[in-house]
């Protein structure tokens, strides 16, 4: 199908962006790489009056060291984040996740950005922040505000976003430790996930794991490994607790199932990673 | 800043396989049909209409993407290469195209484009890629004819490389 009419709007800064969003609000939608909006338009999923593209705007294309964080801007594309050199040694946990979004052909036009905002509860990337406690930076006439990730996604395709604000960048903490690992369970490579489990060791005795796929927005939390069966047990709680959903892909149950499943195997093989 | 408005037609001038080319576009105009209607280049197949077929995968300044998933608008002033940019103007394959023939990599042909384009990026940046690398690139694109071993074969070939592995059916 085709989308329905809108007016195109085509920003020079972010500063005009912002202005053209005061303006429209939440009768305007943000294109960026549009691999999740224009095929929402496409299916009249989504009919915003007004489509305001910042793909182009250069000062939004960066990926830069921010204090203990790396900012990404909201027009770097996947692949541009995925080929970034620092990435394996900064952002590990990141490095495994970004060869599971989408396929190469949409990752050259998908952002990092674009991703979060959109918000699926099967996508990987707000996962990995959800995972690591990063953040994401939202701009409007009315100033900045940084908010958490556990803050910034609230639902099924839902967020703290106001309808003013612009998400100009996301910051993943830098990890001090390259014990990481990240499965997923899908029809084909590239597919949604049915389930997604992300492992990041904080030490030798503590990990940090985040689920996505199973409840409506990912899940994180810290796992200590003080006894043998504590990982399995905090899979198995997460499992109860996240509850699942059904869909034409899987049941809840077996999502609650492939997570008791997957989610140690993820742990184990972060933990045999070198340090 | 460029507006276009709802009603209103807009010039839309970009490069196609090294020419300059311009028509007039409504802002939610599709790039694919932009190429297909208003151009006139109709080697650019469309599938699905939301990403997920691959059939309409172009390069836009040199990068495969979908061009269902872009509007006609944004691939103003850029370097837009499709299907018909591969062989030589007096029909002769380039390499890729050759190797698809001879390893029966399609059947209905109506997947390859997107294919071809998909690989004409991917292979300039990895000249010689593995075959799961391969297979990793393919699954985003469906064909439905050749069970993909054929295509495998092919990029491998077009690379400069044979199969290792007996082929199995799906990316």
């Amino acid at each position: 199908m085709k989308p329905r009419r809108f007016d195109y709007i085509r920003p020079d800064s972010v500063g005009e962006a912002v202005a053209v969003l005061a303006e429209h609000g939440d009768r305007a939608n943000v294109l960026a790489g549009g691999q999740s909006l224009m095929a929402m338009l496409n299916l009249r999923i989504a009919e915003p009056a007004v489509l305001i593209d910042i793909a182009r705007l250069a000062e939004l294309d960066t990926i830069r060291v921010a204090g203990d964080a790396i900012e990404v801007g909201a027009a770097v594309t996947q692949n541009r984040l995925m080929g970034w050199p620092d990435l394996a040694a900064k952002l590990p946990l990141l490095a495994a996740a970004l060869p599971f979004v989408g396929h190469f052909q949409t990752r050259n036009k998908g952002t990092v950005c674009g991703s979060i905002a959109h918000a699926d509860p099967s996508s990987e990337l707000p996962l990995v922040l959800a995972t690591l406690g990063g953040s994401v930076v939202l701009r409007s006439q009315r100033g900045t505000r940084v908010l958490a990730a556990q803050d910034f996604q609230t639902g099924m395709l839902s967020t703290a976003r106001e309808p003013d604000e612009l998400i100009v960048a996301v910051r993943f903490p830098v990890q001090a430790t390259k014990r990481v690992a990240f499965r997923e369970v899908a029809r084909r490579h590239g597919d949604f996930a049915i389930i997604a489990v992300a492992a990041a060791a904080e030490s030798a005795t503590k990990v940090r794991i985040g689920i996505g796929g199973v409840a409506d927005r990912p899940a994180a939390r810290a796992v200590a490994l003080d006894s043998s069966g504590a990982v399995a047990a905090a899979f198995d709680e997460l499992a109860t607790e996240l509850e699942g959903y059904d869909d034409m892909h899987a049941s809840a149950a077996m999502r609650r199932d492939l997570l008791r499943r997957l989610g140690p195997l993820t742990v184990e093989e972060a933990m045999r990673c070198a340090a | 800043m460029r507006r276009v408005s709802r009603d209103e037609r807009t010039r839309v001038a970009f490069t196609l396989n090294g020419r300059p080319v311009s028509g007039e576009a409504e802002s939610r105009m599709l790039l694919t049909d932009f190429l297909r209607h208003v151009i006139g280049a109709t080697g650019t197949h469309v599938g699905c209409e939301h990403g997920v077929c691959g059939c309409c995968t172009v390069l836009i300044d040199g990068t495969a993407v979908r061009a269902c998933l872009t509007l006609a608008v944004q691939a103003e002033g850029r370097a837009v290469t499709t299907v018909e940019a591969l062989a030589a103007p007096d029909g002769t394959l380039n390499g890729l195209q050759r190797a698809f023939q001879e390893h029966h990599a399609l059947q209905c042909g109506f997947c390859t484009p997107g294919i071809l384009m998909s690989f004409t990026d991917y292979l300039a940046r990895k000249p010689h890629p593995t075959e799961d690398e391969i297979r990793e690139v393919l699954s985003g694109h469906l064909c439905r004819c050749t069970g993909y071993a054929g295509i495998v074969a092919a990029v491998l070939a077009a690379s400069g490389q044979k199969s290792t592995e007996p082929s199995r059916s799906q990316p």
